[in-house]
This record gives structure tokens, sequence and C-alpha cells, in this order.
């Protein structure tokens, strides 16, 4: 099988799927001619090979780019939108949270908005914080998007071509860091349904829900556990909105224990959705506290041993599995 | 430039059937508990919404925000949907979801009202790139009132149709008043239009209380946008007879000022002009007026008689 880095699998979905529907056009800054030009980057050679009247180079202008794809997918288009770091979101965020989650809502249902936001995120290339800074609660938080976080190449693939067939508005989120890390990605036609989260590791003793770059964490932990004779469930949610509630609470019912991981901040984060729904559905089936492992509430950090203080390790998270065992 | 009696005639029925629908909430927000929520109406401003959609096509949209009636109505929006929506029943043009503020009716092309002061720009700006991306003979129209143009979203999307040569009209409805602040107090820059040069498009300055030089402006701008010569910024000039909302005491606006507006009233000046050039009898008029007055009455009653949704419906039509 192909072996590609994240935004390799993401080009390849770009690719099949405007190759497929004519009502697909991308825009964004610099995805046709960039300041970075490399063949790992998501949009690498879709200008020249799809034109520019379908690979749009925008003004520095992220509300307009946002409303240029509200506008666009309720007069029947299927754009893609590339915000360049999910921290440019929030100038762009009126255009999502106010229109495209709720312009079908306030229609009564008869306008849709088939359109994805791709974002780029992650900490650990020394960007800072306004760089860095995932915010995937966010947007979760928002009814009328559906949230997708990818950890692997072939799940990016299969996830960004159902997400663009989606008859509503997506918020895609690429870790960069991911886009240096090949693996396995299947050549031919390959969907995977949003929504459905994937058990990446079976194990008996715990389960991790994780998701993204933090996948790798959750495997290294895994695999250093094993050799203790530990034998941790990894969930990989892929997909955040809607949530696939009922993989998380079958793995905890097997496992009677949790422990949720994610990249961003504490407070407010993610990491409290899942354990509500566990508390909520599953406490008679938890033998222990649940914990959750997450970056601490501060911003990201520039220099590398601050960076490396705020990202989520994997000592971090086995001492976590320890604590409730 | 000729303007046929039969233009004039429809636009005079839509400058009534705007007027006579506001003058009726007008009097059914006095009533406690009849229609929820806030009421922001444009009571005055009547010639630039039937000014511009009277020079559209159906397959043309417009964009708009929350004064929005009568840019609604003269784009042929059901008056009985849109009062029982106002109402928030069932039978409103959105089942309730919307309310007088964000009523979308993209039937008629009308897809978004927005509250979002200048968020209508970008999508506007995104409707008439899909217009352009499939080489498509229409535009799209986007209603914005003075507030607007002092919004970040409106400078990124105007630049981004001007530089990609969008078929776009931004209509700027300047009524002297964003909220409760004068035209003044907000912007130092004595005409919107003016601001047009900046994203080297044309800017039109339009007598807002004339319909006629509104039709005029647009049909214009909408000739320049679909032979692919980009967008225009029109601003017509006008004013607000009532408040911001129904609730607003006017404090701020003086009862002078008020009145000499009123004096300027745009349904009574296109009324007079046609009564004077016989273009319209008396009694053709008093037949017209009748009519409409029976859509609004007829709209008001289907509002009163159609249920409120059931609670269960505020789950339905959050995704597709």
């Amino acid at each position: 099988m192909q072996q590609l880095g994240m935004g390799q699998a993401v080009n390849q979905a770009l690719r099949e799927e405007m190759t497929l529907d004519s009502t697909i056009f991308l825009a964004g800054e610099g995805i046709g001619v960039g300041i970075h030009d490399s063949p790992m980057l998501p949009t690498y050679g879709l200008l020249q090979e799809f034109g520019a009247r379908r690979v749009k180079d925008t003004p520095v202008s992220e509300a307009a780019i946002a409303g240029l794809a509200v506008g666009a997918a309720e007069a029947g288009l299927r754009p893609v939108i590339e915000i360049m770091f999910n921290t440019f979101f929030t100038i762009a965020s009126d255009m999502i949270v106010n229109h495209a989650a709720k312009l079908r809502y306030l229609s009564g249902g008869r306008s849709s908005f088939p359109l994805v936001v791709r974002m780029k995120t992650g900490a650990g290339f020394s960007g800072g914080c306004q760089h860095s800074h995932n915010l995937e609660a966010w947007v979760a938080h928002c009814p009328g998007l559906k949230v997708v976080m990818p950890a692997t190449p072939a799940d990016a693939k299969g996830l960004l071509k159902s997400a663009i067939r989606d008859p509503n508005p997506v918020i895609f989120i690429e870790d960069m860091m991911l886009y240096y890390a090949p693996g396995p990605v299947p050549e031919e036609e390959h969907l995977i349904p949003i929504g459905h989260a994937d058990v990446k590791r079976s194990g008996k003793d715990l389960t991790v829900v994780t998701w993204s770059k933090m996948l790798g964490v959750a495997l290294k932990a895994a695999e250093q556990l094993a050799r203790e004779g530990i034998e941790v469930e990894i969930v990989d949610l892929r997909t955040l909105v809607p949530l696939d509630k009922e993989s998380v609470l079958s793995s905890v019912r097997k496992t009677g224990r949790l422990v949720v991981l994610h990249e961003a901040t504490r407070t407010g984060g993610f990491a409290g959705e899942v354990a509500a729904v566990v508390m909520e559905e599953a406490f008679t089936s938890l033998k222990a506290p649940l914990r959750r492992v997450t970056g601490p509430d501060i911003p990201v950090p520039f220099s590398p041993p601050l960076e490396r203080f705020y990202l989520p390790n994997e000592e971090m998270l086995i001492k976590a599995v320890k604590e409730i065992l | 430039m000729q303007i046929s009696k039969e233009k004039k005639l429809a636009m005079l029925r839509s400058l009534l059937l705007s007027r006579k629908f506001e003058e009726a909430l007008t009097e059914l927000c006095t009533i406690e508990g009849k229609v929820p929520g806030m009421m922001i109406l444009c009571t005055g401003q009547e010639a630039v919404g039937a000014g511009v959609c009277a020079a559209l096509q159906p397959e043309d949209a417009i964009i708009t925000n929350h004064r929005s009636h009568s840019h609604l109505l003269a784009k042929g929006a059901d008056p009985k949907a849109m009062m029982a929506e106002i109402f928030g029943k069932r039978t409103g043009c959105n089942n309730g979801k919307s309310g007088t503020l964000h009523l979308a009716v993209p039937e008629v092309n009308a897809p978004c009202t927005t509250t979002v002061v200048g968020a209508g720009v970008p999508i506007a700006v995104g409707r008439a790139f899909a217009q352009q991306y499939r080489q498509e003979k229409c535009v799209t129209v986007c209603f914005i009132g003075d507030g607007a143009v002092d919004e970040g979203s409106f400078h990124e999307a105007v630049n981004l149709a001007s530089l990609w040569n969008l078929p776009v009209i931004f209509v700027c409805e300047n009524n002297l008043y964003a909220g409760a602040q004068r035209y003044e107090e907000h912007t130092k820059v004595r005409n919107i239009a003016d601001r047009a040069a900046a994203y080297a498009i044309p800017g039109v300055l339009a007598d807002g209380n004339d319909v006629l030089a509104v039709y005029t402006a647009a049909l214009e701008a909408r000739g320049r946008a679909i032979n692919g010569a980009g967008p225009t910024l029109i601003e017509c000039k006008t004013y607000r007879w009532r408040g911001h909302g129904e609730r607003d005491h006017q404090l701020y606006q003086p009862k002078e000022e008020i009145k000499a507006w009123q004096a300027k009233c745009p349904v009574a000046k296109l009324r007079g002009d046609m009564l004077a050039e016989g273009l319209i009898s008396a009694d053709e008029l008093r037949e017209m007026e009748c009519r409409i007055d029976d859509i609004v009455h007829d709209a008001i009653r289907f509002a009163e008689e159609s249920p409120y949704p059931e609670s269960f419906e505020a789950l339905e039509d959050v995704f597709a």
C-alpha cells in the first residue's frame, strides 16, 4: 500500500473528489501559489491540475473566505476552504458559527450548506500560541457543525472524502505534525463514514479515548504498558460531532476504566464531554474515577522546552493509567 | 431613462404592500403578547427594496439584513408565510425557526436575512461567486445599512468581489442611524458611496426615497455585473421613520427631522407622480390599495389561525 503523510492523503482526497464533482472548488490563503511549496502539503499541485477557476488563492481575508463558502454552498456548489491555522478561525468564526451552522435551521430546513472548512493545527513546531491552539471544543459546542479530526493519513483521506460529500458544514482539523508521519493509505476509493470512532488497539484493562496527533502518544504508551502486562484499549474518536458514544461506552463497559487524552487545554476541553457521557451512561461500569490527560491551561509557549512541557506525552498518560488501575 | 407604466405600477404595488404590511405590524406590536420578540421595521425606506428588486430577475438573489420586510416582499416572498413566521407559527416560511429577524425565503432566491451587521456581505459575495462559477447571467444583491460599512466583513468581502469581478451589487441603505448613533458619529466619510473608490468599483449615490432613482441605479449596476464588469456600491440616502426596533423611544431622533423626512415619503411620491401623470386614476389607485389591504388582512388572519409548532419540532432542521 502507498505510504503517505496526512497532507498527501488530504491532497489525494481533494484530487479524487474534484475529479468526480465539478461543483467542488477550493479557496484559501496560499493554497495555489504559497510561501511553503512542498509536496507534503495538502493543496500541492492542485492549482496546476485544476486551474485558477477551481483553486482560488484569496486575499488574507478569513471572514470573506468563510462567507464565500457559505454563499456558494447555499447556491449549490461544494466549497472546500482552508483557514490556514485553527487560531485564525477566530476571525472567520462569525461566518461559520452564526451562518454556516445556523442558516439551515433558520430556513426551516429549506437550505443546506455542503461545505468543508479545513484548518491546520497542532503544537510542536515552535509556532507560538497564535499559530498553535487547538480549538476543536469551540466548534464542537456549536450545533449545526460536524467536527472531524483524523489521526492517520488513511483516516484523513477517507473522512475528507465523506466530509466533501456531506450535505452539512464540516470542520476538518488537520494536525500539521502528522503531515510528516507517513502511513499506509488505500489507493482505491476509500470512504470512512463521519461519526464512527475506531478502536486502534484492543485491550481489556483500561480505555484511552483520544483523537488526532495524541493517538501516537497513546499507541506508544500502550506499547510500554503492554510490556508491564497492562492491556490498554485505544478508541480514536476521529469525529467529535456527531460523537460515536456507543464505541466509547462499549469499550468502557468492557474495561471499566477511562482516560481521555487530548492536546487542547484542559478547562472546557472535549475530554469533559466524553467524561460526562460516560458518567451519565456507563457509571456503574466504572471501577475507578476517570482521568483526563490534556494540555495545561496556558497558551502554547514558544521556547522548545516550554512547548514540550505543554504537550501531553507518554509518561503523563502512563502515570494517569497507573493511578486508576 | 424611460420606465414603463407597468413597471411603475409594479413598484407602486410593492411600496404599498410593504408599507401596509409594516403599518399592520406596528399596530400588532401594541397588543401585548401578539407578536413575540423584537420588531424591526423599514417604514419610510421602502423605495430601496422596491426599486432594487424591480430591477432584478427571479433568478437573481438577494441577501438581506434585520430590516428586511420590504426587500423580501419586493422579491416576491409570500406575505402569508412571512406573517405566520413573524407570529412564530408552524406555517411560517421557516416553520417558526427564524421569526422576523432571520426570514429566509430561498424559493424566491432570498436565502438569508442576517442580523449580524455586515455579515451578509461575504455571503452575498459567495452567492455571486457561484453565479460566476456557473456562468449564469444573474446577480446577487446585498442589502446593508450604514452601520455595516464599519464592519471588517464589509471591507474583506467588497475587496474580494472587486478583485474577482463578481456579479454583486452592494446596496447600502443609509437611513442616517446605526442603532442610536447618527451617521456623523460613526464615520467621517461624507458619502458611503465614496468608499467604493477604495475598492476600485463604481460608487453611486441615489435618492433612497425616490423609487425610480433607485430602480435606475440598480438596473445600471445589474447591467454592469452581468456583463462581467464586477460589483457596484449604491448608497441610497433615506430615513428610518420608526426606531431601531418598536420598543425604541427614538429619543435621539429630533421630531422635526422625522417630520421633514415623512414629508418626503417614498410611497406618497410615486403615488402622487403617477396620479399627476395620469398613469393611474384615483379609482384604480383605490382598488389597488383595497387589494393590498386584503392581502395584508389575509396574511394576519392566516398567521393568527395557524398553529404553533409542536415543541419537538425544535429538534428538526439542524442537519440535512
